[in-house]
């Protein structure tokens, strides 16, 4: 070919193709050159040193590919960086676990720490019923206003969660007449308005429904000489904030008929917290930081 | 060659090839030896390249017992002089990107690619290397023949000084970057002990290496191949931009003088490739303006001390528009609207810039209010809303925060008992509660203003304010 080239020392190949069509020899530059071979190095490297080959399965190890030189795992790495995260936590757990939750609200930093790290367990056990942010859903209590049944002290916090609580109040539709219900509901609900009379008053009275929501109607049987108060978790009917939506005179009329929690009772209504200390669902650390949160939601006592 | 015309088709090839002998694309096959020649350009771009020092020697600079500017990354903090920067500031960034930006865009197309030419690190470093490289290796055709010569004592002994002193500028860059995000001494003290961080190293490794083989080997390739600004920079100027630009009307036809002529019957350029000769990017400006120009105009000196010696006027390479060039009426610069349209984008990112950096606050206010719930009714029937206050301190010291609130009225506080404590630098999160009755409310919202203030060391009472809403029932 060469001897017939009709484009002599032109630095072309000498494939010529019609005429003048040719393929001339113009090499890429060296740095180009360079830069191409220093990458396939660099992946030859990479492969002996990191995970990259496809293999049998090794059900000994438990991987299908090559383990690298350097035995670098993207999962060795989430665990590393994972014990670290854990070390900077340890330290304020350590006190935590030290501390009562009392004690825990004395100390601003740990404070914040709880607060986020208890945001996670709220999010987790809690917000499914009461909310995300503690506001309560149709059937189950805010967390953040100040009317708790059981008490809003860190302790009685503590207690709820830890053991649970199921609320028990009779059905009344086969004890009362449908009007002597209808006035109760009607006394309850003037009540919640501060307009209750005393003919109510009696009548709650006398069916003896202050054996449980207390002679004042407060939910409170007596308060002890320390401040804290006797209660079997009977709603307060004094205040205007209403255990079962949407409240007021139906909502009242419903409950009394039905009652909570009355096993053999079609339509009673269901109040029932679950025990997630004593179900061992959370520990006591967890149970803690929740008593910490929950308390500081905005009704804490 | 038979003396028939030529056909169409082959005249047009001819024409094509002819062109093509002029573009050549410079690939780095060969290295380009410019030569080196004292002028007024040369004197200039050696003045502009000193605003470098400042890269070099900027973070010596002190401020009230800290480095003057310091870019203190794990702190995330920025200390430009009196003023602390944190990332919440940042927006001031991106009109400094603005500003620089345009200041590129206005400048290239007033008068080329002077940031190319005389001030970029490119262009800068790869000076002081073949600088370097002529002091040792000695003239072009010298370089070229060592570069060809077999390997001596002597040739070894002239390029491993030659490559020592480039890694040692290029070891010089890094250690000078890393100085504005590490305190300077403090890396001096380090540094060389092995006490600096894992990073600092390796910063200082990869600008070694990037200025060695930058400026050291591929030098002009960078700007051809490599920076995206080169061809950015090439579409930003237009019909009227003042660039090194070859008179062809006065110099051609180009032709040699002959020894003992005494009459002109050729353009003013002799083609003594001078002007060749001296292109750091290899080029002939000859051909016209063209991407591998990076407006030097280093050839500007060589073709005025040609014109000089042999009689002519000087400017057959000049500084020129292409409007110039072609006869065309040139507008004064202030008459282009785009050079307006530049300038009032310049005043508006610089203006940006001061405001934000005269009015930061010592402390800054963020309000959340809390979404679930808005609003909880308490057992007494009053309103209550839960906020996180976020207060970003940005002073050199921690601060001790009251927190009052005003709004309805009359409005209980709750949780703001205890001054916060606001570390310096952070953001410290306060929870609070605010109650109203609910007869005080008049609306489903209410304007709310929260206010934190405090005392500096010094007595100077320091304050901030921040409106959020009291969400209530809807009537």
């Amino acid at each position: 070919m060469a001897e017939n080239n009709p484009f002599p020392g032109e630095n072309n190949t000498g494939h010529v193709w019609d005429d003048n069509l040719r393929e001339l020899n113009n090499p890429p530059p060296r740095w180009w050159m360079i830069a191409f071979w220093a990458s396939i190095i660099w992946w030859i490297v990479y492969g002996l040193l990191y995970p990259m080959w496809p293999m049998p399965y090794q059900p000994a190890e438990g991987k299908g590919y090559t383990q690298g030189f350097l035995g670098w795992s993207q999962m060795k790495e989430y665990e590393e960086s994972l014990a670290q995260l854990e070390a900077v936590r340890a330290q304020y757990e350590e006190r935590i676990r030290n501390l009562t939750p009392a004690e825990i609200l004395q100390d601003p930093g740990l404070k914040q720490y709880t607060l986020a790290s208890a945001k996670v367990l709220f999010g987790d056990n809690c917000s499914a019923c009461h909310g995300s942010g503690g506001q309560g859903n149709p059937g189950f209590p805010v967390l953040a206003d100040d009317d708790w049944l059981y008490g809003g002290t860190l302790a009685k916090i503590q207690e709820s969660i830890t053991n649970g609580r199921k609320g028990v109040m009779p059905a009344h539709k086969s004890t009362l007449s449908p009007e002597e219900i209808d006035r109760l509901a009607r006394f309850v609900t003037n009540l919640s308005q501060g307009k209750a009379t005393e003919a109510g008053w009696a009548l709650f009275r006398a069916k003896g429904c202050i054996a449980c929501h207390g002679p004042k109607a407060d939910g409170v049987l007596s308060r002890l000489p320390n401040g804290d108060i006797i209660t079997v978790g009977a709603a307060n009917l004094t205040d205007g904030i209403w255990r079962f939506e949407p409240g007021g005179y139906e909502s009242a009329k419903y409950t009394i008929t039905y009652g909570v929690n009355q096993p053999g009772v079609e339509g009673t209504r269901n109040a029932v917290m679950p025990a997630f200390g004593k179900t061992g669902k959370l520990d006591e650390q967890s149970i803690k930081k929740l008593v910490v949160y929950v308390h500081e939601l905005g009704g804490g006592q | 060659m038979n003396d028939r015309p030529l056909s169409r088709r082959d005249q047009a090839v001819e024409d094509l090839y002819a062109e093509a002998g002029h573009w050549e694309v410079n690939t780095g096959g060969e290295t380009i030896h410019a030569k080196r020649i004292p002028g007024r350009w040369r004197t200039i771009k050696w003045w502009s390249a000193t605003v470098w020092l400042i890269f070099f020697f900027g973070p010596y600079l002190r401020w009230e017992g800290r480095q003057a500017v310091l870019f203190d990354i794990p702190n995330r903090q920025y200390h430009i002089f009196g003023a602390t920067v944190l990332p919440q500031d940042f927006w001031m960034l991106s009109l400094l990107l603005l500003f620089f930006a345009i200041l590129l865009a206005v400048t290239t197309a007033l008068a080329g690619r002077v940031w190319c030419g005389f001030f970029c690190f490119q262009t800068v470093w790869t000076d002081v290397f073949t600088w370097i490289e002529e002091k040792l290796e000695g003239q072009p055709p010298a370089r070229r023949k060592l570069d060809k010569a077999p390997w001596t004592f002597r040739k070894l002994r002239i390029k491993l000084i030659k490559h020592f002193l480039w890694l040692l500028i290029g070891f010089a860059t890094g250690f000078a970057f890393v100085s504005w995000f590490v305190d300077a001494p403090t890396l001096w003290a380090t540094f060389f002990t092995g006490e600096a961080a894992i990073p600092v190293y390796v910063t200082v490794a990869l600008f070694t290496a990037g200025t060695y083989g930058l400026a050291g080997w591929l030098r002009e390739q960078t700007c051809f191949w490599l920076c995206p600004y080169a061809r950015i920079q090439g579409v930003m100027m237009d019909r009227t931009t003042l660039v090194p630009t070859y008179d062809f009307r006065r110099g051609e036809p180009r032709g040699r003088i002959k020894k003992g002529q005494k009459t002109q019957n050729t353009g003013d350029c002799i083609d003594c490739k001078q002007c060749v000769a001296v292109c750091p990017t290899g080029i002939d400006i000859r051909h016209g303006q063209q991407e591998g120009c990076i407006t030097c105009a280093l050839c500007i000196d060589a073709c005025d001390a040609v014109m000089e010696k042999i009689g002519r006027p000087k400017g057959l390479i000049r500084y020129a528009s292409l409007d110039e060039l072609e006869g065309k009426p040139v507008k004064p610069m202030l008459l282009r609207p785009r050079v307006w349209v530049y300038l009032l984008i310049l005043i508006a990112a610089l203006s940006g810039i001061v405001y934000g950096l005269t009015s930061l606050d010592p402390i800054q206010l963020k309000i959340l209010h809390e979404r679930a719930p808005l609003f909880v009714t308490l057992s007494d029937g009053s309103i209550q809303n839960k906020y996180t206050l976020k207060i970003l301190n940005k002073l050199n010291e921690d601060l001790s925060l009251r927190i009052s609130a005003s709004g309805p009225e009359p409005l209980e506080l709750i949780g703001a008992d205890q001054p916060v404590q606001a570390q310096h630098g952070f953001v410290s999160p306060a929870i609070v509660f605010v109650k109203v009755p609910r007869e005080a409310l008049h609306g489903e919202r209410t304007p709310i203003l929260f206010r934190v203030e405090g005392t500096r060391s010094d007595g100077q009472p320091v304050s901030t304010q921040r409106e959020s809403v009291f969400f209530g029932p809807r009537y």
